[in-house]
């Protein structure tokens, strides 16, 4: 029991260390700029006090339950043993096909539980007036990150260079842009920063770096970046898509594409 | 008695409202426990390790998830509408690209994540010998590549926001960001290459997207002529770009 509370403290005082320019920023401008109090400071002060509580749980939860498994996970599927037991040519690509779909359900299933991801589609989801929903943002996303991590893992197992990827992403959403309605643009730029915060990064990182030792002739330090990366670029990809899409349908029965 | 029927009606009431508010973080939350689940049942074919310990953690992650949302539409977004409107109504300029500089510097700097990331790069950068490999050598390399991250995420806001301003589209900002970083990329170092372009995702931490988020939509909604949805987002997307550019400048500068 007194470990746990110790553990509560530590993250408590992380969280607090996390918020604290914040609060000191928008007191001082508050006091000094501005010098008008903020309305409902005592909703705001509770709201805050929610928020931080709210995080130092959750990260707490996260180390006790998730990040545990999921390392022992990343590292068990790449492993000599259970590559050789499920595909008989263990030095192609192939034979890694459960690392793929391993980082492809991890990476939908954390991007759905992303805090910060959570509160863009609500904010998305009120300036649009509801038009935009909140679980469609956010299982776009997901799909986005389903991708990019598949794609990632592909990547340092088959050990070709970042950057060729990275660059084919840009000039997809180059393309993308000139063609989609401006409206979702600025919302799917956004949704490719937000995906990696809290669930998704460390377990992203500790899949990278375990595969990277594992896969032969793959560098580490190399290699063993870029899951992130790609987890930035593809979701901007797929919600511009699914903007596309939709104006499609949107345009046929009659003219109201201004719905989305 | 009337005293009594009116508690337990607001109890009623409370309870409802904390039980369908953990219902829809247990929905956020079932997709891991599903994959998780079946990766170690059918896949790996183990039990739990500890199932205690993962039951009691799954709790955690439920409850805090669900402080954590309800403490952003009480605080988080507030502050951030609050400000926006408060420094557009002000009208000064420099107060509103002081604050939104101010904002990205300083909840960078001190993020953990980019600690990590920064240290882990010096690491690297020393073995590939292109720093000097002293543990002095490391700690300034660390130290500089934060800051100029840090800086490039004010950098980031405040530039998000003078569009919102001025209303300048988007996508010309970030194509000719995009152009930028992969003219950066040919001519930096292979070794920085990966980690800048990580950098550029681990920058935005859980509290500072909702707080820029409600920033730039407010600022969008109070400006005359700007539409929240088209002009109010983009600020993370800045902030997401900017630190890739800078992060591998900064290898180009301190390597030759």
């Amino acid at each position: 029991m007194s470990q746990i509370i110790s553990e509560f403290y530590d993250g408590l005082f992380l969280t607090i260390i996390d918020v604290a320019p914040i609060v000191i920023l928008v007191v001082l401008f508050q006091l000094l700029v501005i010098k008008q109090p903020l309305a409902n400071p005592r909703r705001i002060i509770v709201g805050v006090t929610l928020v931080i509580f709210g995080l130092t749980l959750f990260l707490m939860g996260l180390e006790k339950a998730l990040f545990p498994i999921g390392n022992i996970m990343a590292r068990q599927l790449s492993e000599a043993d259970f590559i050789s037991s499920s595909y008989s040519d263990t030095s192609s690509w192939i034979a890694y096909y459960w690392v793929y779909i391993f980082a492809a359900l991890i990476g939908f299933s954390t991007t759905i539980a992303e805090p910060s991801l959570i509160a863009v589609a609500i904010k998305a989801n009120q300036v649009s007036g509801g038009t935009i929903s909140m679980w469609g943002l956010r299982i776009v996303v997901a799909i986005g990150v389903a991708l990019a991590l598949a794609l990632g893992t592909f990547r340092i197992v088959t050990g070709t260079p970042l950057y060729i990827y990275i660059l084919a992403g840009y000039i997809i959403v180059i393309i993308q842009t000139i063609f989609s309605s401006k409206k979702l643009i600025a919302l799917a730029y956004d949704s490719g920063g937000v995906t990696t915060s809290t669930v998704t990064v460390p377990l992203v990182a500790a899949l990278g770096i375990g595969l990277s030792s594992v896969v032969p002739g793959s560098n580490p330090a190399v290699d063993g970046f870029g899951l992130i990366a790609f987890a930035s670029l593809f979701p901007i990809i797929t919600v511009l898509g699914y903007a596309q899409i939709m104006e499609l349908i949107n345009k046929k029965p009659k003219i109201s594409s201004n719905e989305i | 008695m009337t005293n009594i029927i009116k508690y337990s009606k607001k109890a009623y009431f409370f309870g409802r409202y904390v039980f369908l508010k953990l219902r829809s973080a247990f929905l956020d939350l079932l997709p891991i426990i599903l994959v998780v689940t079946f990766f170690q049942l059918v896949i790996l074919r183990q039990p739990f390790p500890q199932f205690g310990e993962i039951v009691f953690g799954s709790f955690l992650v439920l409850i805090g998830l669900m402080l954590f949302i309800e403490g952003l539409e009480m605080g988080l977004f507030p502050i951030g509408e609050s400000m926006a409107y408060a420094l557009a109504k002000k009208g000064n300029l420099f107060w509103l690209m002081f604050f939104s500089f101010a904002l990205g510097f300083s909840t960078t700097v001190a993020e953990p994540a980019l600690i990590a990331v920064t240290q882990e790069a010096a690491r690297v950068s020393a073995d590939a010998n292109l720093i000097d490999s002293s543990q002095e050598s490391k700690e300034n390399y660390a130290l500089g590549l934060r800051l100029s991250v840090a800086f490039s995420v004010g950098l980031a806001i405040l530039i998000g926001v003078l569009r919102i301003l001025k209303g300048w589209p988007i996508y010309y900002l970030i194509i000719g960001g995009y152009i930028l970083v992969m003219l950066v990329t040919l001519i930096a170092p292979q070794e920085i290459i990966g980690l800048a372009y990580d950098l550029g995702g681990v920058t935005t931490s859980t509290i500072t997207v909702p707080l820029v988020t409600a920033l730039g939509v407010g600022l969008a909604t109070v400006i005359k002529g700007r539409n929240p949805l088209i002009d109010g987002f983009g600020l993370i997307a800045f902030a997401s770009l900017l630190p890739m550019i800078f992060a591998m400048l900064y290898g180009i500068f301190v390597f030759s």
